[in-house]
């Protein structure tokens, strides 16, 4: 069950998600196997500098998510601040501007499903630090469709929330450090 | 949330057939994956039992589809959506359309109006709102009305506000609504200048010249060829060295029409054709 091939990896999260995030990208060895999305709550006006500050700490090129663009690997996509970000059959992004989900704006549940609906097990969930509940009924329809989904370890968080919910309502297995998740980044 | 409402594309094709054939809207080139969820919302807000279930209510109730279509199409929208949007086409366009006789501005696929009134106030600021027609057309007639009320929920009126001097607003806010029992009323004199009608990009034709359309957050719904095909509408419908002003996330890119603009703003998503 754990042979299967990642062709998608999304990692989310909210408050205190941004330092786990730099954390795992610091201790990746190689452009990832499968391209990585980022999924973030933040405020619109600090998408360019999100950006950046990506670009400036990984050697994995970095872009926004553009609607259409068929995900490439190797390859690092931010959603953009004020849609949801969802996919299409063929695996491409598509961009929604309907109401929040969570009160959040790309919402985490949004992405979650509908990757899990397209990807399926080719699909890696990762939710990192944050204060609210999204993230979680999105990856249990991604575990439903035999989607790897994995949590930052509470005790490595900023704001521990988020993933716990997701391990207790899931019984979530794959409990990660963010050294352990860029391990499992690596290996893919 | 947990509900399997992961229909099948083949089922999602099918409902949109019916409903070519029964009500004229035409949903077929509309991007899968938001439609889908955006039916799976209403499948769950009307509690059907089954998709086939849906398909069959839908075909044997007018009213019934009326909420369909408000369901599937509204989206939220705010005013001043992107104030620097605005901030941009004030500094850049307006003074071009100052020079003209008369202004014909088209919001296309407006929803229920916000960022029509957000124009108008705009142009009011500017002294051009009196020679000025702002057209606002949605597929959805319900959202229409809400626009023709001119009255809107004042939770997000705080946010709006701020919006507002962002985008250079500098007159104060408050001085164009009336707010009573949690709603804000705007005055009249800006929806004296709005001219409301159904129009369906997919289906219905150029109706006038304009010297600005503003379509943001629409074609991000479209597919690829139906894009290109409003995009081209919207090409026929601008005055030679008219601006087409779209949504943070929409480009002109593989639409055919590229070539027909030069870039005032890249970043604020605004186009001149070239005459």
């Amino acid at each position: 069950m754990e042979e299967n091939r990642v062709n998608l990896l999304l990692i989310a999260g909210s408050a205190g998600a941004l330092d786990a995030l730099l954390k795992i990208l610091s201790q990746l060895h190689a452009l990832p196997a499968a391209p990585i999305v980022i999924i973030l709550h933040r405020k619109a006006e600090n998408q360019a500098l999100l950006i950046d500050l990506l670009g400036a700490r990984s050697p994995i090129p970095v872009k926004e998510a553009d609607e259409k663009e068929i995900p490439l690997a190797g390859h690092l996509y931010v959603a953009p601040a004020d849609y949801h970000l969802l996919f299409e059959a063929d695996g491409s992004f598509s961009l929604d501007a309907s109401e929040k989900v969570n009160y959040s704006r790309p919402s985490i549940d949004v992405s979650f499903s509908s990757a899990a609906d397209v990807y399926c097990q080719g699909l890696a969930c990762i939710l990192l630090s944050g204060a609210n509940n999204d993230g979680t009924e999105g990856m249990r329809r991604a575990k439903a469709k035999g989607a790897i989904c994995i949590a930052q370890s509470p005790a490595t968080a900023e704001v521990p929330f988020m993933p716990e919910q997701a391990i207790k309502e899931l019984s979530l297995q794959q409990v990660y450090s963010p050294a352990q998740i860029s391990q499992f980044i690596n290996q893919l | 949330m947990t509900m399997e409402t992961n229909f099948a594309d083949e089922e999602i094709g099918l409902l949109l057939t019916d409903i070519v054939d029964r009500y004229g809207y035409d949903f077929t080139g509309y991007t899968m994956a938001s439609l889908k969820r955006r039916i799976a919302r209403f499948f769950i807000i009307k509690k059907f039992p089954s998709f086939a279930e849906l398909r069959y209510a839908l075909l044997n109730a007018d009213s019934l589809f009326n909420e369909f279509v408000e369901e599937i199409t509204v989206n939220a929208t705010e005013m001043f959506r992107d104030p620097l949007f605005y901030k941009a086409l004030v500094n850049e366009v307006f003074p071009v359309l100052r020079t003209k006789p008369f202004i014909r501005i088209w919001h296309a696929g407006c929803s229920t109006g916000e960022e029509v009134y957000s124009m108008a106030i705009l142009l009011d600021e500017a002294g051009l709102l009196s020679k000025s027609l702002l057209y606002a057309t949605d597929l959805n007639p319900g959202a229409l009305e809400t626009l023709q009320k001119g009255i809107y929920p004042l939770d997000h009126f705080r946010q709006y506000a701020e919006n507002y001097s962002q985008a250079g607003g500098n007159q104060g806010f408050s001085n164009y609504y009336t707010a009573r029992y949690g709603f804000a009323k705007f005055d009249e004199r800006l929806q004296q200048r709005m001219v409301v009608s159904t129009h369906n990009l997919v289906s219905d034709s150029s109706f006038n010249a304009f010297q600005l359309i503003i379509c943001r957050n629409v074609l991000i719904y479209f597919d690829k060829e139906l894009q290109s095909r409003v995009l081209s509408l919207f090409t026929d419908s601008l005055e030679p060295l008219g601006y087409l002003a779209l949504g943070a996330k929409e480009s002109l890119r593989f639409s055919g029409v590229e070539n027909s603009f030069t870039p005032l703003s890249i970043r604020e998503k605004i186009w001149k054709k070239i005459a």
